[in-house]
C-alpha cells in the first residue's frame, strides 16, 4: 500500500530523514520506534505534506500512485490520517462542525452525497462514545480548551469517522494516564482492517502493549537502522536505545527535548 | 507551512458577485451641487417648504464645513460637483401602488441580489424596503405592518404623511452641523426609510432595506429615521451592494435611532459595496454616520454590522445612553481585503444613570488592506456607575495586511468602570495544516477559521441573516488563499 524509498527530507535547510526506505502492506501495524530528534515526528508530517519540510530526494507512493505531487488535502482524500500529536485549537469553530466539513469533503470527493447535520450528529455522538468523550464535547471549539487526552480521543475519533487508508499516529500516546490509554488503544483497535495500514509514530512501548504491531522500526539519525517483529519493541524497552549503538548526540538531544 | 502566507496572499482573487449594472432608465441630475439642484430634488419630491429651508441651511453649514482627515485612510480628493445627486429609475406614471407595478428589470436586480421581493413577502416573513439609487422603489408588508400600528415607509413618503414626527425628530441625533459627511447628506439625502413603532408594540417581524447604487457617477445619500415609542421592539436590517465601475463612488448616508422609555431598538447591517478590484481601483467611498439616542431609561440599543464591502469605510454607529440604565451595544465584523481601507468602530456616550456598554468588535484584515478599530468610550459627570465592555480582536491573513487599534475613553465620573481587552493573532499554519490533512480546501479552511473568529458578532444577527453574512465573508476571503 505505502512504499517509501530513500526518502531525504529537511527543515529550513537542516535535513533530517536521511533516506528512509519502508514498505507497509494493506492490514499491517507498523510501529516506528526512536529516540527524540530521529526524525520519527518529520516522517509523518512528511507523509501527511506538511509544507514546512521539503522532500529533497525519493519517492513515496500510495499504492502506486506518487504522493509527492499531491496536495495535503489531496493527499488526506487519497486516505492519508495523521493523527496530531499536538493537535492545534480552532477557537469559535465548533467540533461538530470542523468535522462534518472534514467527512464532507472526503464524502464529496468519493462521489458520495454531502451528510446533513442530522445525520452526522448520529454518527459523530455514536463513535464519540466510542473514544468515551461526551456527546457535549461536539459542540465546543476545535480542541478548545481540551485537555490532553480530550485532544489525543478527539484526535481517534476523527480516524474513526475518515476510515482512512493509512493512519498514522503520531506521539498519540504522549501525556496519556493508563486508563485514557487503555480508551485511545480501543479506538485504534478498532481501525485495524484488512484494507487499512496503520503508522505508529512512539517513544515508548508501553503502548505496543495494547497495539500489538506486526513489524517495528527503529529511527535513528533520520534512517531505519532496524527492523524486526513485536519482540524488537520488548528488546528495546529492556536494553534501551544505547543497545543498537545510537550516537551519544542523538541520546544528548533526546534528553534535551 | 512556509506556503501558507503566500497560499493567503493568492486566496483574495474572487471576483465580486453583484457587480452587474441594471440597464433601465434613469432620470440622472447634472453632476454639481448649488442651491438651486438642493430646491429642484425637493422639487421634484415635492416637499413642503420647511423640508426645503432645512436642506438649505445644512446646504450653507456644509459650506463652511471640512473634510475629516484624522482616519487611518487614504484616498485621492473627492470633488463634490462632480457627482450627480439625485438618479430615480424612470417610470411611466408615478410611484408604483404595489410590486406588480415595479419595473421588472428592477425586480431582476433584486433577485439577483438574492432578494426576491415576492418570495420574502410570502416566505420570510421580512418586510423589505429596497431603495435604488435614490428612490425607495417599493416597500412589502406595508399593510400588516399597519395593522400593528407601525409605520414603515420611504422618507419622502414619511416627509408627506406624518410631518410633525419628521420635524420632531430629524437631526435631533445627528444634527446637520455634527460633521462633514452629514452636512452633506442632509442637504441632499435622496431617500431612505422611516419607522415608527408605537407605544407598546413589539413590531411583529424583521424589517429589512436593501440599498442599491446602479446609476454611474451617482451619490447615494440616503436617510434612515427609525423612533420606538415606550416599551416597543424593532429589529430592522440593512444590505447594500453596487455595481463593478472603474470611478469611486460615494455613499454617505445618515441613520438616526431614537429609544424612548422602556424600548429596544436592534439594527443589523450586513454592508458589501463594491470594494473595488484587486488593484485597488473603483470601489465604494462609505462614509456614514449612525447613531443611536436611547433617551429613555431602561431603553436600550444594538448595532450589529457585517462589513465586507466599499474601498474606504468611514463609519461609527454610536450610542448616546441618556435614559437611566439605558443600554449600548456594538458588535462588528469588518473584513478588508486587497487595498481596501476600513476606519471603524464607535462611540459609547454614557450620560445616565447606570448605563452601559458592550463593544465587540472582530476585524480581519487579508492582502494588503488596512482595518483599524476607533471607538470613544466617555462617561460624562452625571454616568453614576455606568460600566463598560470592551473587546477588540484582529485577526490577519497573510503578512501583507494591517491591523490598528485606536481606543480612546473619557471619564468624568470615578464611579464609571471600564473593561478593555484586546487581541491580535493570525491564521495560523498549523491550523491550516490541520484542515487540510482532514481534506478540507484552503479556502474553505480559511473561511471557516474566520467565522469561527466572528462567531460572537454573528450571534447577533437575525438567523437567516447570519447564514448570508457568513457566506459574505467566504466570497470576500476568495483568493486570499491558493
Amino acid at each position: 500500500m505505502l512504499s517509501i524509498k530513500n526518502l531525504h527530507a529537511s527543515v529550513e535547510g537542516k535535513e533530517i530523514l536521511k533516506g528512509i526506505n519502508l514498505e507497509i502492506k494493506a492490514g499491517e501495524v507498523h510501529a516506528i520506534m526512536g529516540p527524540n530528534g530521529s526524525g520519527k515526528s518529520t516522517l509523518s508530517q512528511v507523509l501527511a505534506g506538511n509544507e514546512a519540510f521539503e522532500v529533497t530526494e525519493g519517492e513515496i507512493t500510495l499504492n502506486g500512485d506518487n504522493l509527492l505531487e499531491l496536495e495535503t488535502e489531496e493527499r488526506a482524500r487519497e486516505g492519508i490520517f495523521l493523527a496530531f500529536q499536538y493537535p492545534v485549537e480552532i477557537p469559535g469553530v465548533s467540533n461538530l462542525q470542523f468535522l462534518r466539513t472534514a467527512v464532507n469533503a472526503m464524502r464529496q470527493h468519493k462521489g458520495q452525497d454531502e451528510m446533513n447535520a442530522a445525520e452526522f450528529m448520529k454518527l459523530a455522538r455514536e463513535i464519540s462514545k466510542q473514544v468515551d468523550l461526551d456527546p457535549a464535547f461536539l459542540k465546543r471549539g476545535v480542541n478548545e480548551g481540551f485537555s490532553g487526552g480530550e485532544k489525543k480521543r478527539n484526535e481517534i475519533m476523527q480516524a474513526l469517522l475518515l476510515q482512512p487508508k493509512l493512519a498514522i499516529l503520531d506521539e498519540t500516546d504522549s501525556g496519556l494516564d493508563i486508563d485514557a490509554l487503555k480508551v485511545v488503544s480501543d479506538g485504534v483497535n478498532a481501525l485495524r482492517a484488512e484494507d487499512r495500514a496503520i503508522l505508529m509514530v512512539t517513544h515508548y512501548q508501553r503502548l505496543l502493549n495494547h497495539i500489538v504491531p506486526d513489524y517495528v522500526h527503529v529511527l535513528a539519525g533520520g534512517k531505519i537502522i532496524k527492523s524486526g517483529g513485536r519482540e524488537l519493541a520488548l528488546e528495546l524497552e529492556e536494553r534501551g536505545y544505547g543497545w543498537l549503538g545510537i550516537k551519544d548526540e542523538e541520546t544528548a538531544d533526546s534528553s534535551a527535548n | 507551512m512556509a506556503t501558507t502566507d503566500t497560499e493567503v496572499n493568492e486566496l483574495i482573487k474572487r471576483e465580486y458577485e453583484y457587480g452587474f449594472v441594471t440597464d433601465i432608465e434613469s432620470d440622472t441630475f447634472e453632476p454639481g451641487l448649488n442651491e438651486d439642484v438642493i430646491a429642484r430634488l425637493s422639487g421634484l419630491k415635492k416637499e413642503p417648504e420647511w423640508m426645503l429651508e432645512w436642506r438649505l441651511k445644512a446646504y450653507r453649514r456644509w459650506l463652511e464645513m471640512d473634510e475629516p482627515d484624522w482616519a487611518h485612510v487614504g484616498y485621492p480628493k473627492i470633488d463634490y460637483n462632480s457627482i450627480s445627486y439625485y438618479s430615480a429609475p424612470k417610470r411611466p406614471e408615478d410611484m408604483p401602488q404595489s410590486l406588480d407595478e415595479v419595473d421588472p428589470e428592477l425586480l431582476k436586480t433584486y433577485e439577483k441580489l438574492g432578494i426576491p421581493l415576492h418570495e420574502r413577502e410570502k416566505l420570510a416573513g421580512v418586510a423589505v424596503d429596497a431603495v435604488f439609487d435614490s428612490v425607495s422603489v417599493a416597500t412589502t408588508f406595508k399593510e400588516p405592518l399597519a395593522k400593528a400600528g407601525v409605520i414603515f415607509c420611504s422618507i419622502s413618503e414619511a416627509i408627506q404623511d406624518y410631518p410633525e414626527l419628521v420635524k420632531k425628530y430629524l437631526g435631533s441625533v445627528v444634527p446637520a452641523g455634527d460633521n462633514f459627511f452629514a452636512g452633506l447628506n442632509s442637504a441632499v439625502f435622496s431617500d431612505g426609510t422611516f419607522v415608527y413603532v408605537p407605544k407598546g408594540v413589539r413590531c411583529p417581524m424583521e424589517l429589512s432595506t436593501y440599498f442599491r447604487i446602479n446609476a454611474a457617477n451617482t451619490g447615494q445619500f440616503e436617510r434612515t429615521l427609525i423612533i420606538a415609542e415606550d416599551s416597543s421592539y424593532v429589529s430592522y436590517l440593512e444590505g447594500c451592494t453596487a455595481p463593478m465601475r472603474d470611478e469611486n463612488q460615494l455613499h454617505a448616508a445618515v441613520v438616526e435611532l431614537v429609544a424612548l422609555d422602556d424600548a429596544q431598538i436592534k439594527y443589523s447591517t450586513v454592508q458589501n459595496w463594491y470594494p473595488g478590484d484587486e488593484e485597488g481601483k473603483g470601489g465604494i467611498f462609505n462614509f456614514v454616520t449612525k447613531r443611536g439616542a436611547a433617551i429613555g431609561k431602561n431603553s436600550k440599543i444594538s448595532w450589529t454590522q457585517v462589513e465586507t464591502g466599499s474601498a474606504v469605510t468611514w463609519k461609527y454607529p454610536s450610542c448616546v445612553l441618556r435614559g437611566e440604565n439605558s443600554v449600548g451595544e456594538f458588535y462588528s465584523v469588518a473584513l478588508t481585503n486587497n487595498y481596501q481601507q476600513a476606519d471603524t468602530g464607535t462611540k459609547m456616550i454614557h450620560l445616565g444613570k447606570n448605563t452601559s456598554s458592550t463593544i465587540i468588535s472582530k476585524g480581519i484584515s487579508a492582502g494588503k488592506s488596512s482595518n483599524a478599530y476607533r471607538g470613544l468610550v466617555k462617561f460624562g459627570p452625571g454616568a453614576e456607575g455606568a460600566r463598560n465592555f470592551t473587546q477588540c480582536d484582529s485577526l490577519l491573513i497573510g503578512d501583507r495586511c494591517g491591523a490598528h487599534t485606536f481606543p480612546y475613553i473619557e471619564s468624568k465620573n470615578k464611579s464609571a468602570i471600564v473593561e478593555h481587552e484586546a487581541t491580535t493573532s493570525k491564521v495560523s499554519d498549523e491550523q491550516m495544516f490541520l484542515c487540510r490533512q482532514r481534506g478540507i480546501e484552503p479556502e474553505q479552511a480559511v473561511s471557516m477559521i474566520v467565522n469561527g473568529f466572528c462567531k460572537e458578532v454573528f450571534k447577533e444577527l437575525p438567523m437567516e441573516f447570519a447564514v448570508e453574512a457568513g457566506k459574505l465573508l467566504e466570497v470576500s476571503l476568495e483568493g486570499s488563499v491558493g
